[in-house]
């Protein structure tokens, strides 16, 4: 189990340290990020003035030996916009995407799994087919039109839901979140659906699946048997059953859900990370853009880990085969 | 031999037959075909069936800007689906939007078939630690959704066709080397790559001339599935406005174009680009899960 844990580290390390390299030198061979900085009526030697300030004049091989060297003491540059460290500009918005992922996640869950367990129970019934066919509209949407729709709809048409920004915040057990007013609640309604709705054909799928296997197996025969009521049966028996694998994939689908954050973020201008990397994007903010990138490989090589690691707790078997191969 | 040529043709023939057969079988996927021939062809000739060309200054008049669906333009025609903000024609702009949409999409999933297939082929023959190394990367790649590859790629890379098709080819290609070295695999166990091998046939000859040919059907599907995808992400990329530029106006551009509009309730701007790129994704992946029915023979009953 130690053999495996350090080489899965090992791994890891490797991975973190590979895209490092990539991202650094994929985005720093790109583009003049002088002619941002400087203003167009500069002369010569505020030109230089301001290279010489950001460190663009040094050769990119000791660029990128000052970058390792800060990234291990968690310094990932300076903004050249902002003017601020870009991994304090970042984390001030990782509260806000976290609000709006883990909302999503939750809505996929509550949503999706009676929807599949529906589905499961009554494959035949039309309802569970209309569930099936609208997950499959789920998976194939542009997550940005439906985000454009939701704003037409509830926004502007009915105009029951504000469309763009962050609402009011509270300050509850020490944690500053949206979900603590009703106007902070009201603004994250949208975007939190939006991203919610990928997810949700995936709890739909996942559920619906487990729950066709499951309802064959002999345990439920046995308990219906014992005389259980059926809503116990599925309360109990079946939930438990299909919890398993619907959690862990979507612990997986965290990062991805971060990841696509960005395009939600950006429709319904939620101040998050996302916008802030499309932001720096179109400005060329380059310590911007390489801090967003390697926070986030950090977190799913992460995320992976952690799966590794649980999964070789339950499933022995993992490890073993690790070890032969 | 002369008298036994014409078997094979036949044979074909019937296949073809029985395949087309088969995938008519389902009405909804018919009917996606239908509509999708019929995107391809308006796409394929835009210029000749739209009222004006949408990016040639001197036929678009600027006083013609946000007019609805129905209204008359300067020039005397309609505009059927309404203009957007700087006067131009939507239902023109969207054939012409449409054109660049699929061009790019399919052409990149043209590129990544071709290095995906070479990669997951060279993987399975090769064996080893160049299949170990190979997979290794394919597995890395593939733990990244793919809407962060190509983020960081287009933050890397900036912005052009030749940038955007360069992240949709990098995105795509870990699918199919996946794909074809699976099918690839088992090919390879087979009697009749033993044969080829004894006749002396050379490692090339027998990966591109024996093999590849057989992992044809399930990289067909993938290959649907994944332009579906690919003329999405490319929308999606477009709409945040670090996809392709302006003078390259997709229906992303387009759908993005028309959203500072919608506040003001002039729906049709970003709307009717959009429903275009709904129905053309949807009917290509209603196609693919069909040609996925009809082509695994594990469903073949």
């Amino acid at each position: 189990m130690l053999a495996f844990l350090i080489r899965r580290l090992g791994q890891s390390a490797l991975v973190v340290a590979l895209m490092a390299t990539i991202v650094f030198f994929g985005v720093n061979v790109v583009g003049d990020p002088v002619d941002m900085l400087v203003a167009p009526d500069a002369d010569q030697a505020e030109r230089a003035r301001v290279i010489a300030d950001f460190g663009l004049d040094k050769p990119m091989i000791e660029q990128f030996y000052l970058f390792l060297k800060g990234a291990v003491h968690g310094d990932l540059g300076t903004s050249f916009i902002f003017g601020e460290p870009a991994t304090e500009l970042i984390l001030q918005r990782l509260p806000a995407t976290m609000e709006l992922a883990i909302s999503a996640l939750l809505i996929a869950l509550v949503f999706g799994i009676p929807l599949g367990v529906y589905a499961g129970i009554k494959p035949e019934a039309i309802s569970s087919r209309l569930i099936m066919a609208a997950s499959i509209f789920g998976f194939s949407l542009p997550t940005f039109w439906v985000g454009i729709m939701l704003i037409m709809f509830f926004a502007v048409q009915l105009g029951w839901l504000p469309s763009t920004g962050r609402g009011d915040t509270a300050t509850f057990l020490g944690i500053e979140s949206s979900f603590f007013t009703l106007d902070g609640l009201s603004h994250l309604a949208l975007p939190a659906f939006n991203l919610a709705l990928l997810k949700m054909s995936l709890v739909i799928r996942l559920s619906r699946a487990g729950t066709r296997e499951v309802m064959q197996q002999d345990f439920i025969k046995f308990a219906r048997a014992k005389g259980l009521s059926f809503a116990h049966i599925v309360r109990v028996h079946l939930l438990k059953n299909i919890l398993i694998p619907v959690v862990t994939v979507l612990g997986l689908e965290f990062g991805s859900l971060i990841a696509f954050s960005v395009v939600t973020e950006s429709i319904f201008a939620w101040p998050g990370m996302g916008k802030l990397l499309i932001d720096a994007i179109l400005q060329l903010d380059r310590p911007i853009i390489v801090a967003y990138l390697m926070i986030i490989v950090v977190l799913f090589v992460t995320i992976n880990l952690i799966v590794d690691i649980l999964y070789s707790l339950l499933d022995p078997r993992v490890a073993l085969s690790e070890k032969n191969s | 031999m002369s008298a036994a040529a014409p078997a094979p043709a036949a044979k074909k023939e019937n296949a073809l037959a029985a395949f087309a057969q088969r995938f008519f079988e389902n009405r909804i996927a018919a009917l996606a075909l239908v509509i999708l021939l019929i995107i391809v062809g308006l796409a394929l000739l835009a210029p000749w069936i739209t009222p004006q060309n949408p990016y040639d200054l001197a036929q678009v008049d600027i006083m013609d800007a946000r007019m609805a669906p129905g209204e008359e333009a300067f020039e005397g025609y309609t505009f059927l689906l309404g203009s957007d903000g700087a006067g131009r024609d939507l239902y023109s702009a969207i054939l012409y939007g449409l054109r660049i949409s699929l061009a790019v999409g399919v052409f990149s999933g043209l590129i990544a078939l071709a290095i995906g297939t070479a990669v997951g082929l060279i993987a399975a023959y090769a064996g080893g630690r160049t299949e170990t190394v190979i997979m290794r990367i394919v597995d890395l790649q593939l733990s990244f959704p793919a809407i962060l590859v190509a983020l960081m790629l287009v933050a890397a890379l900036g912005k052009g066709v030749d940038k955007i098709i360069i992240a949709l080819v990098t995105v795509q290609w870990a699918y199919y080397a996946r794909t074809v070295r699976g099918t690839a695999l088992s090919e390879r166990k087979k009697e009749y790559v033993e044969a080829a091998r004894n006749l002396g046939l050379s490692s090339r000859r027998i990966l591109f001339g024996h093999i590849m040919p057989n992992c044809m059907s399930p990289l067909i599907v993938v290959a649907t599935i994944q332009t579906a995808h690919a003329i999405a992400l490319e929308a999606t990329l477009s709409f945040l406005g670090i996809g392709l530029p302006q003078t390259e106006p997709s229906l992303g551009i387009l759908i993005s174009n028309g959203f500072e509009y919608i506040l003001s309730g002039k729906y049709w701007i970003s709307i009717y680009p959009g429903l275009a790129l709904l129905v053309t994704v949807f009917s290509i992946n209603l196609v693919g899960d069909q040609l996925r029915d009809v082509l695994n023979p594990r469903l073949n009953k």
